[in-house]
């Protein structure tokens, strides 16, 4: 039982991280968390004593955050840039953040799920390919072709937030 | 120098870091010659470390309390009161805030899902019928073909009738028991010391794939596990040495792809 507590806490916080990556919203975010180490604590004796308990608890996590889209029936909300209103948007922005790590974040957010789970892994979780692969159940292929267009996507959508902010300046305050 | 050409994959791994340092610097060569290429993968890795910023502060949050681990193992560790408990303050809220939000906490007052709820079932059947007398089984062994034919029906899924014979366990037949997630198969056997053992078997909508898990409650001891939707749950009055083999061979007479 100890043994349990002393795998699985040090990987809340990149839990609590990489929920936020998927449903925005902190307390549907921390929602699933719980829900998550519910359901690890529960199952602890069912997994693979040799497998990554990483990868497991990032696997649960996934498969919990997919099946709640579903039972949405839709995806969250999608949000256009213009519309996020600030205090989302700025969730994890503090005064020294740059524009251009507001940007990403925004950006971000306009990835479709598949392509932003890839992305949230192994740029920002440091999951390895044949880890994520694990977590998402899909096949390495996928994973790589995943991973390419969220990045080529994301290099748009930086380059179109840019120029946003270049021929809009003044227009942002305005209200 | 004959240089292995560079694929997408490999611009990926060495903005991930994950080339061994004799292609990193292949990669890093090629992309010194390839300045369009160099400027795409240059914004793969810059995005990287923007990202890195922008999601770090989040990870360095306190942990809320209701993600405080040892809570939950403790919860977990006495889930009747845990639950009377949760039942009782989802009642009060549903009367304080009427029929809209109190539906939104029915998941709270739900009993356990998927296999563990198969567990519980199994282990109830096995309580209700193994002990009986009279009448343990509603279709005798003698019946086969009309008991896979009753199942099958109510189940909507065929479920083959294991034959344990060569553990000495043979089959006294079965019936069509109710759980709170539909209809279950239900089948009887015991050995020549009158040990019974059930196994049960129904459609499942949550883990539709699960590895086996053993169960223990009093003498009574189980393994459940499930295959391409549907949950088999294996109980008797045995020691898990004993059952563990006898799960395995439920397993690969009802499974034969496995």
């Amino acid at each position: 039982m100890n043994d349990m507590v002393q795998l699985i806490e040090p990987i809340i916080p990149a839990l609590r991280r990489y929920a936020r990556g998927l449903v925005r919203d902190r307390s549907a975010a921390d929602d699933l968390v719980q829900d998550c180490l519910e359901r690890a604590v529960g199952h602890w004796h069912q997994r693979r004593a040799d497998g990554n308990p990483r990868s497991w608890m990032f696997a649960i996590l996934h498969n919990l955050a997919v099946n709640r889209f579903r039972g949405q029936k839709r995806r969250p909300v999608h949000i256009e840039i213009d519309e996020a209103a600030e205090p989302d948007v700025a969730r994890t922005a503090n005064q020294e953040q740059t524009v251009e790590v507001r940007d990403i974040l925004r950006c971000v957010d306009q990835l479709p799920e598949e392509q932003r789970s890839v992305l949230l892994l192994i740029a920002v979780e440091d999951l390895s390919y044949a880890q994520a692969a694990e977590v998402l159940g899909i096949p390495l292929g996928t994973v790589m072709s995943r991973l390419s267009r969220a990045r080529n996507r994301l290099i748009e959508l930086m380059d179109g937030a840019a120029t946003e902010q270049l021929s809009k300046p003044f227009l942002r305050r305005v209200k | 120098m004959n240089l292995r050409p560079i694929s997408e994959e490999e611009l990926h791994a060495f903005v991930d870091q994950r080339l061994d340092v004799r292609r990193r610097e292949e990669v890093a060569a090629y992309l010194e010659a390839q300045p369009a290429v160099a400027k795409r993968v240059a914004a793969y890795g810059r995005q990287r470390e923007l990202l890195k910023t922008g999601y770090a502060s989040i990870a360095d949050e306190p942990i809320p309390s209701q993600l405080n681990l040892a809570s939950i193992v403790e919860r977990q560790k006495r889930p009747a009161l845990a639950s009377w408990w949760m039942s009782a303050a989802a009642a009060v809220v549903m009367l304080c805030a009427g029929g809209v939000s109190g539906w939104a906490l029915r998941g709270v007052t739900q009993s356990p899902q998927g296999i563990a709820a198969l567990a519980q079932e199994a282990s109830a059947s096995y309580a209700v019928y193994a002990p009986d007398h009279v009448r343990p089984v509603e279709i005798k062994a003698s019946e086969r073909d009309a008991l896979i034919d009753w199942t099958t029906q109510r189940l909507g899924r065929r479920v083959a009738i294991p034959d344990l014979s060569a553990s000495g366990f043979r089959l006294m037949g079965g019936r069509i028991v109710a759980t709170a997630h539909g209809p279950a198969a239900m089948f009887m056997y015991d050995d020549d010391h009158g040990t019974r053992l059930v196994m049960l078997s129904r459609r499942m909508t949550v883990d539709q794939n699960m590895p086996m898990a053993p169960q223990t409650s009093g003498t009574l001891n189980g393994y459940t596990w499930s295959d391409n939707g549907l949950g088999f749950s294996l109980v008797g009055p045995a020691t898990p040495d004993r059952l563990h083999p006898l799960a395995d061979e439920v397993r690969k007479q009802t499974s034969p792809d496995i």
